[in-house]
């Protein structure tokens, strides 16, 4: 506990998610101005005391739409990646417990799943089904799936080879049982980190899709599309493009450094390093 | 008294571990000739490998090393590392334990061979490649011509240890150091690996410095020997000396320690107690007082080589009082 | 080797014919009558019909897929019904912008990557290191079209030093030249190129730290070798057979974040012909265009399998 409290980059990770956290959370309940509320005559207003960040094309509070674009982007991460988690690491112990037939098929199939990027995807996803959140974090799901598969068979893999395994499945241990109570534990920080990172992976590939206006439709707000908004007021209000991109980075730095800063200290091999 | 070729004098290394700076050789005194045979002897956290690397100038970034190490007269501490570059590969070379792993898996056998040659021979690839081939010949490598071209993959672990060799005597250097060398082969190609380094030594007019655990190995390849414990030469002396009438306990428990064929039923291994500590945690006296049976208040003082008989010394500050033992 | 090469043509050939139906299911099948979506709501039946006829949609799905793959082969790809010109021709002229734009692009990444990945693992632990793997972290949490965003505010609106958007042509009768067109081409590809550096150069690092923990690293050094002699004979071109895999992977990554940066420049490229399509519910189009980006990362990937093999001397299988 007092490595992880002295680890630079998890400390900076950890301090940064939880920003993104508890200003989606406090955007539930408080927000500075309502998040639709539309004020032309006071459009394109500089940081102020009355709007902290300003206000955009539209005369909407700034701040409030980043709280509020927090959600959406807390949601993106949590519903993809847990989609990919679950659907994922099934595949993967799945395989690794198999072997045969059933390994070949998920490895091919994630190999296969490579050729169609997340962005791809969600492209082809909302050219049949029309734009929308549901269909982007679908999309981004989807693509998930290969990447825990992968990283599951592999680690759990290293995890059946080990004597230990040989001992229990000596003793008759189904492989279900090996699988739950030996192979997961022993897997379970490489996914942890793998899933902060697919996390900030979701947040950017949300971000590209509502810039290009096939994710969140408005007048739900999104980072990515204030960006596009930005974009087009660029000569009258340069300063709009700022405020988002800046949201979208931190957030996916945050999660970048927990990730790395949380491969750190798991890594028993690390541990005994440091 | 004319040099030795290798003069080593209180050597002392520290390393950066992450649990602090360690004491990895603490003090260790030896002198190696042209010719002679020594074998290094210890378990493993002795500091046996942290010596060969220290005698290459290998240590890794951060490591302190203080006392005084002559090579031809020459003092090696105070060099650069362009002139340990010079040294390295031409005048002392080095086999290592791992025959697998010590070939670059990309490069041909030929091409690894001839590399020193090239480096400090100064040799074209023509005259470099028909040298390695004439090396390779005198390790007994088997198809020898085919091998040149053949990259490691392809070859056996005796086989590939054969190409070290070869790579490592390629300059004549004028001290060999051969750490556990066959530690990772087969019981049965150790025998002939060890016959074929003793022998080019032998060749050559080579010192050897062979480095092992393996008291057998030792026994059957050097004519000095020195055991390690601690970072420390615990006892020095020619191998059937320190074999025979061992004097020091340390070298005394290795010597009981080791299994027979031919014993009683029921008959206990004899064991050391404890356990060989971390570099960190050895104390300042004598490093084997927590261990030793014949430990009294006056091992808490750092121990010196005393000599025992011609060219046998021993570092206990008791050993008279422990008298002699078979 | 042979045999080696002949397993790794099927499964090429294969992954492809996979990723064809695929496409062809989700842009085909899927949206159900093409010509009803093609009309929108508000036709009529009879519109509908004749459309489909038209398009030959009245036709078994089976035998409009293999017509379709026929035509690839052929080099027919039927026709566009927004601008009712072969599909063929339209990405053949988008791929004018794209494809520089994309190699430029993994030009620089790899030319910056690599140099820094290297420095990095030479500098371990050093301010050099620190100030590379810092570099590579903001790098990688920066949204490409966020960058995009602000180099065009920096360095077209503000230094007006390249322009902010659109694309002149590479030659006269197009309205430019290689100069003008390289010189649109530039910020967008620095905008691509600095989030895929970023990940490479870790990459790199990591592969180069990893080889240099190596046994035979240790031998060269033994052998009298110097430290830069040691890092351009053995360990570089160790390290670079997983960095080079990667490579590819970063080329099919490269391909679709080229789509939102063309949209971002309004680049007449293959991101803005998908993006138009769609628009004009134009699934001829989107389905082609999306083949043509899998099968290039899948070609690529191919590519990549062949170059492992040839240089790393383990695969291809030798006598002992």
């Amino acid at each position: 506990m007092r490595a992880a409290l002295t680890h630079r980059s998890f400390m900076l990770g950890a301090v940064l998610a939880l920003a993104l956290l508890l200003a989606a959370g406090l955007s539930l309940v408080w927000t500075p101005y309502p998040p639709h509320a539309i004020d032309v005559p006071n459009r394109f207003q500089p940081p102020s005391a009355a709007h902290w960040l300003g206000t955009d094309s539209l005369g909407r509070d700034i701040a409030t739409l980043l709280l509020v674009g927090a959600q959406n982007s807390i949601l993106v991460g949590v519903v993809a990646v847990g989609m990919g988690l679950v659907l994922g690491v099934g595949l993967g112990l799945l395989a690794s417990a198999r072997r045969g037939w059933a390994e070949e098929f998920v490895m091919r199939l994630s190999d296969f799943t490579f050729a169609f990027p997340a962005l791809l995807t969600a492209i082809m996803l909302t050219a049949v089904y029309g734009p929308g959140l549901f269909t982007s974090i679908i999309a981004i799901g989807i693509f998930n799936i290969p990447v825990f598969a992968r990283l599951t068979r592999a680690a759990a893999n290293a995890v059946w080879a080990r004597d230990f395994i040989l001992a229990a499945r000596a003793c008759g241990k189904g492989a279900v049982r090996i699988t739950l109570e030996h192979v997961l534990p022993n897997i379970a920080s490489v996914i942890i980190v793998q899933a902060t990172i697919q996390f900030a992976t979701a947040i950017l590939a949300e971000a590209a899709l509502s810039y290009l206006g096939l994710g969140t439709q408005p007048p739900q707000p999104s980072w990515g599309r204030m960006l596009n908004e930005a974009q087009t007021q660029m000569f009258q209000a340069p300063q709009l493009a700022l405020y988002p991109g800046v949201a979208i980075a931190l957030s996916v730095l945050g999660l970048n450094l927990l990730g790395d800063g949380l491969r750190d200290l798991l890594d028993p091999r690390l541990a005994r390093q440091r | 008294m004319s040099t030795s070729l290798l003069e080593v004098r209180d050597l002392r290394v520290t390393l950066n571990t992450s649990r602090g700076p360690a004491d990895a050789l603490r003090g260790l005194s030896f002198a190696l000739d042209r010719g002679e045979t020594l074998g290094v002897v210890g378990e493993s956290g002795c500091g046996k490998s942290m010596l060969a690397l220290t005698l290459m100038g290998l240590l890794p970034e951060g490591a302190r090393v203080s006392g005084s190490l002559r090579f031809e007269g020459r003092e090696l501490l105070a060099q650069d590392e362009a002139a340990w570059c010079r040294l390295r590969g031409d005048r002392i070379a080095m086999v290592f334990q791992e025959p697998m792993t010590a070939l670059n898996p990309l490069h041909t056998i030929g091409r690894q061979v001839a590399e020193p040659l090239r480096l400090h021979r100064g040799l074209d690839a023509v005259a470099a490649r028909a040298e390695a081939l004439r090396l390779l010949e005198q390790v007994r490598l088997p198809q020898a011509a085919r091998r040149l071209d053949a990259h490691p993959h392809q070859l056996s672990g005796g086989q590939r240890q054969r190409v070290v060799i070869a790579m490592a005597l390629a300059c004549q250097p004028d001290l060999l150091i051969a750490d556990e060398p066959t530690t990772a082969l087969d019981v049965t190609l150790q025998r002939e690996i060890l016959q074929l380094i003793a022998d080019l030594v032998a060749d050559r007019h080579m010192a050897l410095m062979l480095i092992s655990h393996d008291l057998a190995v030792i026994a059957r390849n050097v004519r000095r020997v020195m055991v390690m414990y601690g970072g420390l030469g615990v006892e020095q002396g020619p191998a059937g000396e320190v074999l025979h009438r061992p004097m020091h306990p340390y070298t005394r428990g290795l010597l009981a320690a080791r299994p027979r064929l031919g014993a009683a039923r029921g008959e206990r291994l004899q064991t050391i107690p404890g356990r060989v500590p971390e570099l960190v945690d050895l104390p300042t006296g004598c490093p084997f007082a927590d261990r030793c049976a014949h430990r009294e208040a006056v091992c808490e003082a750092p121990p010196s080589m005393r000599p025992v008989a011609e060219g046998h010394e021993v570092a206990c500050l008791r050993w008279e009082t422990l008298g002699p033992k078979g | 080797m042979s045999f080696f090469l002949l397993k790794r043509f099927v499964s090429f050939v294969a992954t492809l014919l996979a990723a064809s139906v695929v496409v062809f299911a989700a842009l085909e099948i899927l949206p159900g009558n093409a010509a009803e979506v093609r009309l929108g709501p508000t036709a009529t039946p009879e519109q509908v019909a004749a459309l489909s006829a038209q398009l030959g949609l009245d036709r078994p799905a089976f035998t409009r897929y293999v017509e379709w793959v026929g035509g690839y082969l052929r080099g027919d790809l039927g026709v566009s019904v927004a601008y009712d010109t072969p599909v063929w021709s339209l990405i053949a002229e988008r791929l004018r912008v794209s494809l520089p734009l994309a190699l430029l692009a993994m030009g620089l990444t790899v030319a910056v990557a690599l140099s820094l990945g290297v420095y990095a693992a030479a500098r371990h632990n050093r301010l050099g290191d620190v100030g590379v793997m810092t570099l590579s972290q903001l790098g990688l949490a920066i949204p490409n079209f966020w960058l995009a965003i602000v180099l065009i505010l920096v360095f077209a609106v503000h230094l007006q030093w390249f322009p902010a958007g659109g694309f002149p042509g590479w030659t006269d009768d197009e309205g430019g030249s290689l100069w003008d067109g390289l010189q649109a081409l530039m910020l967008p590809a620095v905008a691509l190129a600095a989030v895929q550096a970023a990940i490479l150069a870790r990459f790199t690092r990591s592969a180069v730290l990893d080889t240099l923990r190596e046994d035979y690293v240790r031998t060269a050094r033994a052998k009298g070798l110097s430290r830069r002699a040691t890092l351009w004979r053995h360990v570089l071109r160790n390290a670079m057979i997983p960095v080079i895999t990667i490579m590819g992977l970063q080329f099919g990554n490269l391909l679709t974040s080229a789509i939102v940066v063309e949209n971002v420049f309004v680049l007449p490229g293959i991101g803005r012909l998908v993006f138009q399509a769609i628009a004009n519910r134009d699934l001829a189009v989107v389905r082609d265009v999306i083949m043509l980006l899998a099968g290039a990362v899948i070609l690529i990937n191919f590519i990549v399998d062949l170059l492992y093999a040839w240089i790393d001397p383990r695969l291809k299988g030798g006598d002992a």
